[in-house]
């Protein structure tokens, strides 16, 4: 367990590592002056200069390189060049945005696959089953901005529920607050709850196969609780590595459906960075988002790992 | 695990039908007519700072309500006190003579007095300086302050648009004690001031109860920010916001014309859309070739198309609105018989091939494919190259490196760009320049309105651009507001007159 975990560790850092390396290289050879974008098409060379120097960006590549990575490295993720604020600020006010919308959205796709994925298990190929398969189906096919587009056309034009886009921010109260992620989150967990539900229909299905279950029903263990106690838990591996999966996803969904809703999110910080050339921020953002997809992943398998320690459950969660 | 979440879920669903009840009630209740505005805008503003960035965006959310220049621009371009109350100028144009405000205060409660005006003068002027116009104040040579009401401005040339270039927002007064701060936590000496601001998201001003002139009908004022078409739409349907200022989705506005919730109002900005040429690039500087493409261009068809009628069309660098404004759209009519005879003559009888890099403003795109549609009619192949904002900066801007692009140049009275040897027109007169020169030696209004019409007379002689159309000012807002700018004569979202009725 010590050799996996340290296993993962290294794999972690080299990622991280890599992904700093590859995104910086990456954000030299785009074009796109940031201090000309910040001055527009009045001006003048020797401003353009100045500003230059103000962003550090008359260095040479490498030096701007070391000096970066040695900062991030203290924890120190740099200033924003375009608005002149520690990046980690930035970043920390976007994810009182982001983090409770992927949580809210997490939580809404469990909580609608789980029950609807047992559901279809326990009425194999009965009409219960293929209700929840076609709404699988539906939930698949139907991107989550599409599906943003129709509850703004539903629940704010129509109704005048929820305001269709925007945030108020905590400060403004936690009820105005999650008054504006309902329907983000609703858009986000569609689609992931299709997926989910799939999921957890065809592991219930697997675990039922096995002969632990029917030895347990041979016992004469009813039929919910053979669902409940035996096949759930088993199936719940499966779920709980695509789930893993479901948070990176969630985390590029959400760039969309926080653009839909012009919600202040960290997908969105991230898009305008890029247009705006901002190349602290993108580094920075980008680093973290690679840090915390390897360490989701990482978690996940650890978590298979401890419910079932079989090695050969190890071995396949390690692997990429 | 799973039932956890749930429960939580559950938590959070009721949490938000409890607040909505809540605001149902509180809708019932009000009956006052209302002091607060929520204003659409599409960017969001880098920063708080007017005079250390273009960004429109920053101008939009603060000139006039936080920060004041000298003078400022009414909502008819004319020029009106800001934080001067009188000024005066010599018979050479060499000395401006500033009167202050006498109990003007920034928003920390510091004086906003003639070492203010002198701090932010010299500051924008320096060596080190970041203003976005510095060429504005290229011109002063020393900044005076006999007392602390009068500030007295000595240039070394004279510039007929001085004044006009210290009511821009570039030449907003700072406080020294607060200037280096203004990006995040601006202080201004304007009506409002500064509340909060949720990145990404809003800004919200409030009413400067000390400021010493007219006050404001409104307590509160929240700029948020837009940027997908669809979602203004729907952000204005919905409710969420009173005005949508410089509204591009033009397609919409018929379906907002027929709603009696709101009000369409349709008015000109200083955005002259062009279809920017190479002068120094084969076969473009050949002056036939420039007007083979000015006949080639059906300019009611292009408004049609991208502005669904909404927009005037040009015949020169200059706005109509303009005094000194010269009407030169007869100059080309659309003619695609006369383009080719044109074309032939300069030796390109089969047409030629050339591209067409566009930025990614809707008009540019969808003026871009049209223009490309126009040309081919004449047999000039233009590819069409889409590129983002950035990569048009460098490339196309700084490197001078392209044939054709649209673009709409935004900056108020900006014709004498043509005069600038190396800007991205590569284009040489000495007649506009000798124009250009006396344009500044000359402070009398007749006589500078009668050069400007000189000016661009030569420019579509010249043919140096296609000049297309004037980007329109569009306000989708609800129904009783009063006092938002119809006109946009600079980048402004002035909100100190209005009101609810």
């Amino acid at each position: 367990m010590l050799a996996f975990l340290l296993r993962r560790l290294v794999g972690l850092i080299v990622t991280v590592w890599l992904a700093s390396l590859v995104v910086f290289t990456v954000l030299q050879l785009v074009p796109g002056d940031p201090a000309l974008l910040m001055l527009g098409v009045n001006a003048q060379p020797d401003t353009l200069a100045a500003l230059r120097g103000q962003m550090g960006l008359d260095q040479p590549i490498l030096t701007r390189y070391l000096r970066w990575a040695g900062a991030l490295l203290r924890g120190d993720l740099g200033v924003s060049l375009t608005y002149a604020r520690p990046v980690a600020e930035l970043v920390a006010e976007r994810l009182a945005v982001t983090l409770p919308l992927a949580l809210l959205s997490l939580a809404l796709s469990t909580a609608l696959a789980l029950p609807l994925g047992l559901l279809a298990a326990a009425r194999r190929g009965r009409g219960g089953d293929w209700a929840v398969l076609g709404f699988a189906q539906l939930g698949v096919s139907m991107p989550s901005f599409w599906i943003a587009i129709l509850l703004i056309l539903v629940f704010s034009l129509t109704l005048h529920w929820f305001p269709a886009g925007g945030f108020p921010g905590w400060s403004g109260g936690v009820g105005p607050a999650l008054h504006a992620l309902v329907l983000p989150a609703l858009a986000l967990a569609l689609p992931e709850a299709a997926i989910l539900t799939r999921v957890t229909r065809t592991a219930v299905l697997d675990t039922l196969g096995e002969d632990h279950v029917r030895t347990a029903r041979a016992k004469g263990v009813g039929r919910a609780a053979v669902l409940l106690r035996h096949a759930l838990p088993n199936a719940l591996i499966p779920v709980a590595t695509v789930l893993g999966l479901q948070i990176s996803f969630l985390v590029a969904g959400a760039v969309v459906v926080e653009n839909v809703f012009t919600l202040p999110g960290l997908g969105r910080l991230l898009y305008q960075a890029i247009g705006q050339r901002d190349l602290i921020v993108v580094q920075g953002v980008v680093v973290l988002l690679a840090l915390f997809v390897v360490l989701v992943n990482a978690l996940v398998d650890i978590a298979c790992a401890l419910v079932d320690p079989r090695p050969s459950a190890a071995t396949k969660g390690a692997s990429p | 695990m799973s039932t956890a979440k749930r429960r939580f879920t559950l938590a959070a669903v009721a949490a938000a039908f409890a607040h909505l009840a809540l605001a149902a009630g509180s809708q019932a209740v009000m009956a006052q007519p209302r002091t607060d505005l929520v204003v659409g805008m599409a960017l969001e503003p880098p920063h708080l700072d007017p005079t250390a960035g273009a960004a429109g965006a920053i101008k939009e959310v603060t000139y006039a309500n936080l920060f004041e220049p000298l003078l400022r621009v009414d909502a008819d371009g004319a020029l009106i006190p800001g934080l001067a109350e009188r000024w005066s100028v010599s018979e050479d144009g060499l000395t401006y003579r500033f009167s202050l405000r006498p109990n003007a205060k920034f928003h920390d409660g510091s004086a906003a007095d003639s070492a203010a005006v002198k701090f932010t003068l010299d500051r924008a002027r320096a060596a080190d300086s970041v203003n976005a116009q510095k060429s504005y104040f290229a011109p002063i040579a020393q900044v005076d302050t006999p007392d602390p009401h009068t500030a007295v401005v000595t240039l070394s040339r004279p510039d007929g648009l001085f004044l006009i270039h210290m009511a821009s927002g570039d030449a907003a007064i700072v406080g020294p004690g607060s200037a280096a701060t203004n990006k995040r936590t601006p202080v201004g000496t304007g009506p409002f001031r500064f509340d909060r601001w949720v990145a990404g998201d809003r800004v919200v001003l409030v009413r400067n109860p000390d400021y010493d002139g007219v006050k404001p009908k409104l307590d509160r004022v929240t700029f948020r920010f837009i940027s997908d078409p669809a979602a203004q739409v729907a952000a204005l349907k919905a409710g969420d916001i009173d005005a949508f200022t410089l509204f591009s989705t033009y397609e919409a506005l018929p379906e907002f014309r027929n709603d009696p919730r709101f009000t369409v109002m349709v008015g000109s900005t200083e955005g002259e859309t062009i279809l920017s040429t190479n002068n120094a690039r084969k076969p473009f500087d050949d002056v036939r070739v420039r007007r083979a493409m000015a006949h080639a261009i059906d300019r009611k068809t292009l408004i049609e198309g991208v502005l669904y009628g909404n927009g005037v069309a040009i015949g020169s660098h200059f706005p109509p609105h303009r005094e000194g404004y010269v009407d030169l759209t007869g100059m080309y009519p659309y003619d695609p018989a006369k383009a080719k005879a044109l074309l032939a003559e300069a030796g390109y009888p089969n047409g030629f091939d050339t591209t067409l890099r566009l930025p990614p403003p809707p008009y540019a795109r969808r003026g871009g494919e049209l223009v490309a549609a126009m040309l081919a009619e004449v047999g000039i192949r233009a590819r069409i190259e889409p590129v983002e904002w950035a990569a048009w900066l460098d490339k196309t801007f700084k490197g001078k490196d392209y044939d054709l692009t649209l673009i709409a140049h935004t900056e108020p009275l900006d014709i004498d760009i043509y005069a600038r040897p190396d800007y991205y027109f590569n284009y040489r007169s000495e007649r506009f320049n000798a124009l250009n020169e006396e344009l500044n030696r000359t402070q009398d209004a007749a006589k500078r309105n009668a050069l400007y019409g000189e000016e661009q007379r030569v420019l579509a002689e010249d043919a140096v651009n296609g000049f297309l159309f004037m980007l329109p000012s569009v306000t989708v807002q609800k129904a009783g507001l009063a006092g938002m700018w119809v006109n946009r004569p600079i980048q402004a979202n002035d909100v100190t007159a209005v009101s609810w009725k």
